[in-house]
């Protein structure tokens, strides 16, 4: 055995704090090291190239790297040794930075020793490292998108055009999102639903995208490759085949009640479209609404004025399964709630209200025909105050982050009832102004230039109602006046927290989250498009709040990850896998068991006994080691990590050696065990 | 007149000390000020009280009104985002003068022009003396 030992100065990072010359010093002294070096940066061209000459001169066949975390770089050195002709697998990283000079940097003396043990535990490690090869599995080709907002929509479009199947799944009964919400977007004013909906009509019609509206995502099975998942459909009682979008449904429709796409400002029908551009162009019945239930059907009008005959009050929900390689979240936002907002009277006054409402205040397809008017009287409101941060930025109110798009929305806002109602004022109360976007300083410029717009900066600390106002107490903190506004209505820039469903969501495909239940991706800045699951991709704000242009960059960014994937035909994966040792399993069964991934199936023998023994699906297994820990028998180890490797490393660490002791078991017979005996 | 800024964070700590309270948690955004029921009557608003501390302006605060004219009715402590004590934060600075300049700025007798409740008496002197 001839192991070689590389120590990275990471600059100061290591060399700082470890003494590297003796730990070069001590290393070379340990048992099957033939070689031991120190480098300023190994990771470096020049550092990779060193490794791969002294495996050449030494003809070393092991390698042990001491540098910083292997999730850094421990794939770039198992490359480097690939290229200098060892198998990959045959490298150990001993993290001497993360877990070593960085936490110790006052005491030298006891992080030069603990480095000196990672490495001896490492070359222990490594001298019973075995050659491995990647384990090749399928890969079905096709992707899965939740979210049929426009981070989605985009997704599968992009994913659709590059030539794979692609199943965009949408919970309400029509794609478009909150964008479709929108009047005009910032900071160009276009309109929003005039570029979205072409999006939304191409993404319907692309010959690669199955669209499943109104319909949820139920169950996922599998992983990265092979996922199964369960749609269900819920049920329209408008078969979508048939409906051909005219509305006579609707006309007759005896029952009216708040349309949740106008955020509840306007009415719509039980049976409805949510707006007049929605794809599908399908009409639905909301059978809560209904006044037909599932087996009284008491009110036909909708049934007789269908000219097509499309509805169907019995139809029932219907479970659709499907197969895919990959999974893009884009799930969205949600408002935070306003009721959470007491002191500014939210869910308490009417005509204080959100921005998404006063969005479809301002739209001309929303509630009021795009005349803003307040919702208590129908009055054209003269005086708006828009408040900003208004749960954001606040650690007390449990939402200690920036929502990111407020002062942009407002800004917009402001501008656009100015130019609805020019004889108004608003007033826009911020604590700062946060443009950092392309041509968006210079239109927050504008707002602020604008006559009749007022910027005040501070934070609003109560709204109350005096006869048909509100009075609304702030502060302009420049000038140091406390000041006071009778408004005719009061905007709130609320939180932008993850959409309802989410948190169940990420718990199915068992994805982490962060601790306001947005997404976590695996790297903030390399890596911010992916889950640290594999095969489990982010898109929008699902991943923290977001407006559109950055919503769509993440969108092609995740489609461009899942093409990238798409790009094999099968599937490479790392060997740290489980594997059977068939000699030793004795069929108990522990191991399918205790599994997390269902990768373990208990199959019988061809001999004449038929016993039991565990077959591992390497697919399906993360190599995460708890079949390891429950096998009585050690008949299960996950290569790279094997018992022997683990205990050849504590072993190391604790300058112990392995004794065999001898542990009657229950039934009478002995069977061996090792323990750990520390030295005298 | 144009204030010379240096380090001196003697007062800081000290108030620090007395109140408990962390100033540099403020990021100014005026809350307190803009539900303050005494604000009107204030030489500087209490969000610029904070200011002034942060930034080292601690003449400004010793002399100003504002301290003695808290009434400690904590709506600025309620509404505080990030959680700063603002009346306990005055009770510091209040502290910190009396415990210096070792005077009462009020006695009892002048204090007591019309009957009190026990409570309210008790709560004013040891607002207003050491």
């Amino acid at each position: 055995m001839r192991i070689g030992v590389f120590i990275c100065h990471c600059g100061r990072n290591i060399a700082g704090v470890v003494d590297i010359k003796a730990l070069v010093d001590r290393v070379s002294t340990l048992e099957n090291v033939v070689y031991a070096t120190n480098e300023m940066y190994l990771c470096s061209d020049p550092g990779q190239r060193k490794i791969q000459e002294v495996i050449k001169e030494f003809k070393l066949d092991r390698v042990v790297v001491a540098a910083c975390s292997p999730k850094m770089h421990g794939a770039t050195f198992a490359r480097a040794i690939e290229e200098a002709g060892l198998n990959p697998y045959l490298i150990e990283i001993a993290n001497i930075r993360e877990q070593c000079s960085w936490v110790h940097q006052d005491l030298r003396k006891i992080a030069t020793e603990k480095a000196f043990k990672l490495i001896k535990a490492a070359v222990a490690k490594v001298a019973l490292a075995k050659p491995l090869e990647p384990v090749y599995v399928p890969l079905t080709r096709k992707v899965l998108i939740i979210g049929g907002g426009v981070a989605g929509i985009q997704a599968a479009l992009d994913i659709a055009n590059g030539g794979f199947e692609v199943y965009l799944v949408e919970k309400s009964p029509t794609i478009g999102g909150h964008m479709a919400q929108l009047d005009e977007t910032f900071p160009t004013l276009d309109c929003s639903a005039c570029i979205l909906t072409p999006r939304m009509v191409e993404a319907a019609r692309h010959p690669n995208i199955h669209l499943y509206t109104y319909a949820e995502v139920k169950q996922v099975e599998g992983v990265v490759g092979s996922y199964k998942v369960t749609i269900e459909q819920k049920p329209r009682y408008v078969d979508p085949e048939k409906c051909t979008g005219c509305g006579d449904c609707a006309e007759v429709c005896p029952v009216i009640v708040p349309n949740e796409f106008d955020q509840g400002l306007g009415g719509r029908k039980a049976i409805y479209i949510p707006f007049p551009q929605a794809v599908p162009a399908v009409y639905t019945i909301d059978l809560e609404h209904c006044l037909n239930t599932e087996k009284l059907i008491v009110c036909e009008q909708c049934y007789k004025a269908c000219g097509p005959k499309a509805i169907n009050y019995l139809m029932g929900p219907k479970e659709i399964e499907i197969e895919v390689g990959a999974i893009v979240l884009a799930t969205g936002y949600d408002l935070w709630p306003i009721e959470n907002l007491r002191e500014y009277g939210g869910g308490e006054y009417p005509d204080v209200i959100n921005g998404l409402e006063f969005e479809r205040l301002l739209c001309s397809s929303g509630p009021t025909g795009g005349v803003v008017r307040r919702p208590s009287d129908g009055k054209i409101p003269k005086r708006v105050v828009f408040i900003q941060c208004a749960g954001s930025r606040d650690p007390k109110h449990g939402c200690a982050y920036c929502s990111k798009i407020c002062c942009m929305y407002t800004a917009k806002h402001a501008l656009l009832y100015k130019h609805a109602v020019p004889d108004g004022e608003a007033y826009v109360f911020f604590i700062d102004v946060r443009a950092a976007g392309k041509r968006y300083e210079e239109f927050v410029q504008r707002v602020m230039g604008t006559d009749g717009i007022k910027y005040l900066r501070g934070k609003v600390s109560k709204v109350f109602q005096r006869n048909d106002k509100l009075v609304v107490w702030g502060v302009d903190t420049l000038s140091g006046v406390a000041v006071e506004i009778e408004a005719d209505m009061v905007v709130l820039a609320l939180p932008i927290v993850p959409s309802q469903g989410t948190k169940e969501l990420a718990q199915m495909l068992k994805a982490p989250t962060d601790e306001y239940g947005f997404l976590s991706e695996i790297h903030p800045k390399l890596r911010p498009v992916e889950s640290s699951m594999m095969g489990i991709y982010l898109a929008g704000a699902v991943q923290a709040p977001k407006d559109i242009p950055d919503s769509v960059s993440q969108a092609s960014a995740a489609a461009s990850k899942v093409l990238s994937l798409f790009s094999n035909k099968q599937l490479a994966l790392d060997p740290i896998k489980a594997e059977v040792d068939l000699e030793k399993c004795v069929g108990c069964g522990e191991c399918a068991k205790v599994c997390p991934f269902g990768a373990i199936t208990m199959k019988k023998r061809l001999d004449k006994k038929k016993r039991k023994y565990a077959e591992v699906n390497k697919a399906l297994c993360q190599g995460c080691g708890c079949c390891m820990a429950a096998c009585r028998k050690e008949a299960i180890q996950v290569e790279g990590f094997t018992l022997p490797q683990l205990r050849a490393q504590i072993y190391a660490i604790l300058d112990a050696k392995p004794t065999k002791v001898e542990i009657k078991k229950k039934e009478g017979g002995n069977e061996d065990k090792t323990a750990i005996v520390k030295p005298r | 007149m144009r204030l010379v800024l240096k380090k001196n964070d003697g007062l800081l700590k000290k108030i620090k000390a007395i109140s408990g309270e962390d100033i540099y948690a403020c990021y100014q955004c005026g809350m307190c000020s803009a539900g303050c029921p005494m604000g009107q009557e204030m030489d500087l608003l209490p969000n610029q009280v904070i200011r002034l501390l942060q930034i080292g302006a601690e003449r400004q605060v010793l002399h100003c009104r504002t301290v003695w004219l808290c009434a400690s009715c904590f709506t600025c402590t309620a509404r505080c985002p990030k959680g700063v004590n603002l009346a306990r934060l005055m009770e510091g600075v209040r502290l910190f003068l009396l415990r210096t300049q070792k005077e009462d700025h009020f006695s009892p007798q002048q204090m007591v022009k019309e009957p009190l409740p026990p409570i309210a008496l008790i709560g004013a002197l040891r607002k207003f003396t050491t």
